[in-house]
């Protein structure tokens, strides 16, 4: 094996976990939910539920200028039961709502919930009698990311954070 | 485009259903009563009127009236406002007709026609077999405002869903009315954001 200071940069973030034996040169010990955490945040394959203009963004953010790939999450999956991230991004109607409740379930855990822009977080300035007011209404969200839409670089501060809240959720 | 010769056409041809024509050249609309729409129409679609760009209708319950009143400090409470026309009717659909060249792709011509609905008879004609995208149109002010097109099959809603009660776009449907299928009562939106929200690092 590696030593440790060969390692790629990521394994920094999971640092104060490593302890390295001077005695047994080459062998990590970590715990396992760190290691599960580690491996999860880093291979996130996400489901964009995009029904509205901030899908514009979203493709903004997953194509080569801003390169959502690098944070490993470069992967969508448009079968729910292989993603782990249900990215709804943009307006929910009432008309869509049980079927993107339907696809959360679908889901296999473990599964994030992110609420891409105003409307899918509180149904932003549409509130008429066609549309959802805030998908956390219906479901359980784990991140929300504010913006008309957001700017990319939101995205990927927000994508940063749910990879932080899956790390430190382990097992 | 002669709107003034295409009218005079119209009245042989409707006789007294054709009540007005208003503005000009492409701007132009022509108001027909319920029971001629049929008639105008089929005139128009064969004098070249080949595509039907539009068809919504509009609601005049509440015309005129001012729902938010200016505060008595207000300046504009010195001026008088003229009063607008009273509307005949409550609903009116428009029609708004292209003549387009399909050889060159260019608008020959464009006219609007405007039909008051009465909602005594069988409701206002369906224009279906003239245009076929007509079907569509019907279908979103039979959704939106409840008006029932005759002589045409299955109307049903095509933006909602059929769960829905009543027609939203109508002046009368509460502003703040919610039907959700699920979720809360009334579509409120959550007081609580989140038990545990994530919240950026200011480093």
């Amino acid at each position: 094996m590696l030593p440790v200071s060969n390692f790629p940069n990521d394994v920094g973030s999971i640092r104060p976990n490593l302890r390295r034996s001077e005695d047994l040169d080459g062998v990590i010990s970590t715990r396992l939910d760190s290691a599960v955490g580690w491996a999860r945040k880093y291979s996130i394959f996400q489901y964009p539920f995009v029904t509205a203009c901030c899908g514009m963004e979203y493709m903004s953010t997953a194509c080569a200028h801003y390169d959502m790939d690098r944070f490993g999450a470069g992967f969508p999956r448009f079968s729910p039961r292989q993603a782990d991230v249900l990215m709804v991004v943009g307006t929910i109607s009432h008309k869509i709502a049980p079927v993107l409740r339907r696809i959360y379930d679908q889901m296999a855990s473990p599964k994030w919930v992110v609420a891409f822009g105003a409307c899918a977080s509180t149904g932003g300035f549409y509130d008429n009698y066609a549309t959802v007011q805030g998908i956390d209404t219906i479901l359980p969200v784990d991140l929300y990311i504010p913006g008309c839409p957001p700017r990319p670089e939101a995205v990927l501060q927000g994508l940063m954070m749910l990879q932080k809240k899956i790390q430190e959720q382990g097992r | 485009m002669d709107t003034k010769a295409l009218l005079a056409e119209l009245y042989d041809v409707v006789g007294l259903g054709v009540s007005a024509l208003s503005g000009s050249g492409f701007d132009a609309f022509i108001t027909v009563e319920q029971n001629s729409a049929r008639k105008a129409l089929e005139f128009l679609h064969r004098k070249g009127f080949n595509v039907l760009a539009d068809l919504t209708c509009v609601d005049y319950l509440r015309y005129g009236f001012d729902e938010r009143p200016l505060p008595p400090s207000h300046p504009h409470r010195l001026r008088r406002w003229p009063s607008p026309p009273k509307p005949p009717r409550r609903f009116k659909l428009v029609y708004r007709l292209l003549e387009l060249d399909p050889a060159e792709g260019l608008a020959r011509g464009r006219l609007a026609v405007h039909v008051w609905a009465t909602g005594k008879e069988a409701g206002p004609p369906s224009v279906m077999d003239l245009w076929p995208n007509a079907d569509w149109l019907e279908r979103e002010v039979w959704d939106m405002f409840g008006i029932r097109f005759s002589g045409r099959p299955d109307i049903k809603r095509i933006l909602l869903y059929e769960e829905f009660v009543g027609h939203p776009l109508r002046k009368d449907y509460p502003i703040d009315k919610r039907q959700p299928l699920i979720g809360p009562k009334e579509g409120a939106a959550r007081t609580v954001v989140s038990d545990e929200p994530l919240r950026p690092d200011p480093s």
